[in-house]
C-alpha cells in the first residue's frame, strides 16, 4: 500500500503543483475555478480512456504512438500557458477595472478560460494515465488486494492534493502587486520546462534527430527522479542530465514568452494598471 | 481563435507524425517474463539507432523505464513496444519495468 501511495504521488505531484499555479495565477479572473474543475474531470475521464486504449495507442504510427501523442500533449500544454501569460499581461487594466467594480466587466466569453481548463486537462490526464495502468496491473498481478490498492492510490492522491494546496496558498500569501509577476515566471517557467522534455519525447518518437549527450550530471546533488527533484523538474524544467538541445529549447522558450508578452504589453498603462489594483 | 490553434496544432502534429520515423541500424529484442527482462543484459555499438523490441509476455501492463536513455514506454500485457534510443555514447544505460522494478532491472551495454 506504502509502495502505491508514493508511486501515485509522484504522479500525481506535478498535475497539482500546475493546478496549484494556475489557480494562484487566475486569483482575479471570475470563472477560473469552474474551468480548473472541469478542467480536471475532464483530465480524469482522459486517463481512464487512455489506460483502457493504451493498447491502441501503442501500436500506432508504428509503435511510436505514446511518444507522439506525449510530444503533441506538452506543446499543446505549452502554447496554452503562453497564451495565457500574453493574455493576462495584454488585459491586466480591464482584469484591474473589473476588481475594482468599474469599466464594463470582462465577459467570460473574451477570457481565455478554456486555456486554463486545458492545460489542467492534459496534466491531470498524462499523470492520471500512467497512474491507472499502474494500479491497473498490480491489481492484475494480485499481489494486493484492491482495498489495500484503494487505499494506496487515495493516500498518494491525498498527498499531490496537499502540494498542490501547499503552493496555492503559499502564492496567495504573496502581496497583489507582486503576485501577477510571480505567478507569470512561474507559468513562463512551467512551459519551458515542459518544453525541454516535449524535445525528449520527440526525440523518442523519432521524429527529430539528436544526440543525447548530458551537458552536466548535477544527479548526486538533486536527483531528477527524487521528489524534491521531481518538484523542481516540474517548477523549473529542472533536469539532472540535460542535453544540449533541451537546454536551448528551455532557453529559447523563455525568451520567446518574454518576448510576446513585452509586445503585448504595449504602453506603461498596462503595467500601472495592474500595479493599481492595490 | 482557441479553435484556430488547436487546429493548427493537430494539423501540424499530424503531418509531422506520419512522415517516416528515423530507421534504426541496430534493432535488439528484448522480452519481459514474470516481471524479468530476458536477457537483462543487452549490447549495441556506440553511435548507432537502435530499435528495441520489448514483448511483454505477462498478463498485465508494465512502463519500460529507463532514466539513462530518458525513455518511458508502457507495453500492455501480452503486447509488443518499440523503444528508439541513440546514438549513444559507450557505457551502461540502466533500465527497469516501472511496475515491478523490484525485479525488473536491465542493463544495456553500449561500446
Amino acid at each position: 500500500m506504502l509502495a502505491a501511495s508514493v508511486i501515485v504521488f509522484r504522479e500525481v505531484l506535478e498535475a497539482a503543483l500546475i493546478i496549484g499555479i494556475v489557480l494562484a495565477a487566475t486569483q482575479t479572473v471570475s470563472g477560473s475555478r469552474k474551468m480548473v474543475a472541469i478542467g480536471i474531470v475532464f483530465g480524469v475521464l482522459g486517463a481512464v480512456l487512455l489506460a483502457l486504449f493504451a493498447d491502441f495507442l501503442s501500436s500506432l504510427l508504428q509503435g511510436t504512438g505514446q511518444d507522439v501523442f506525449n510530444a503533441a500533449a506538452m506543446i499543446l500544454a505549452v502554447c496554452m500557458l503562453a497564451w495565457h501569460n500574453i493574455w493576462m499581461t495584454k488585459h491586466g487594466r480591464e482584469m484591474s477595472d473589473e476588481m475594482k467594480g468599474i469599466g464594463r466587466s470582462v465577459s467570460s466569453g473574451s477570457k481565455p478560460l478554456h486555456v486554463l481548463g486545458i492545460v489542467v486537462a492534459i496534466a491531470v490526464l498524462r499523470e492520471g494515465g500512467e497512474c491507472v495502468l499502474f494500479l491497473w496491473g498490480i491489481a492484475s498481478s494480485g499481489t494486493t488486494t484492491f482495498w489495500d490498492m484503494a487505499q494506496g492510490g487515495v493516500m498518494g492522491i491525498g498527498a499531490g492534493v496537499a502540494l498542490g494546496a501547499t503552493i496555492y496558498f503559499g502564492l496567495l500569501g504573496i502581496p497583489m502587486r507582486h503576485l501577477f509577476i510571480i505567478t507569470s515566471w512561474m507559468i513562463t517557467l512551467l512551459a519551458a520546462g515542459m518544453a525541454a522534455q516535449a524535445v525528449i519525447f520527440l526525440s523518442a518518437a523519432g521524429l527529430i534527430d539528436i544526440v543525447d549527450q548530458p551537458l552536466w550530471d548535477s544527479s548526486a546533488f538533486l536527483d531528477e527522479d527524487s521528489i524534491a527533484g521531481r518538484i523542481l523538474h516540474t517548477l523549473t524544467g529542472y533536469s539532472d542530465r540535460p542535453n544540449a538541445v533541451q537546454l536551448a529549447v528551455w532557453i529559447g522558450t523563455i525568451l520567446l514568452i518574454a518576448l510576446l508578452t513585452k509586445w503585448a504589453k504595449g504602453g506603461p498603462t498596462e503595467i500601472k494598471a495592474v500595479q493599481q489594483v492595490q | 481563435m482557441l479553435n484556430r490553434s488547436i487546429l493548427t496544432t493537430s494539423l501540424m502534429g499530424l503531418l509531422i507524425a506520419f512522415c517516416a520515423p528515423a530507421l534504426a541500424d541496430e534493432k535488439i529484442a528484448l522480452t519481459l517474463k514474470d516481471h524479468v527482462f530476458i536477457p537483462d543484459k543487452i549490447q549495441a555499438p556506440a553511435g548507432t539507432k537502435i530499435e528495441i523490441t520489448v514483448k511483454n509476455m505477462d498478463s498485465g501492463a508494465d512502463e519500460f523505464d529507463s532514466r539513462d536513455l530518458k525513455r518511458e514506454k508502457v507495453i500492455p500485457g501480452g503486447k509488443e513496444g518499440i523503444v528508439l534510443v541513440g546514438p549513444l555514447q559507450p557505457g551502461e544505460y540502466h533500465f527497469q519495468g516501472e511496475y515491478h522494478a523490484k525485479t525488473a532491472q536491465g542493463v544495456l551495454v553500449v561500446k
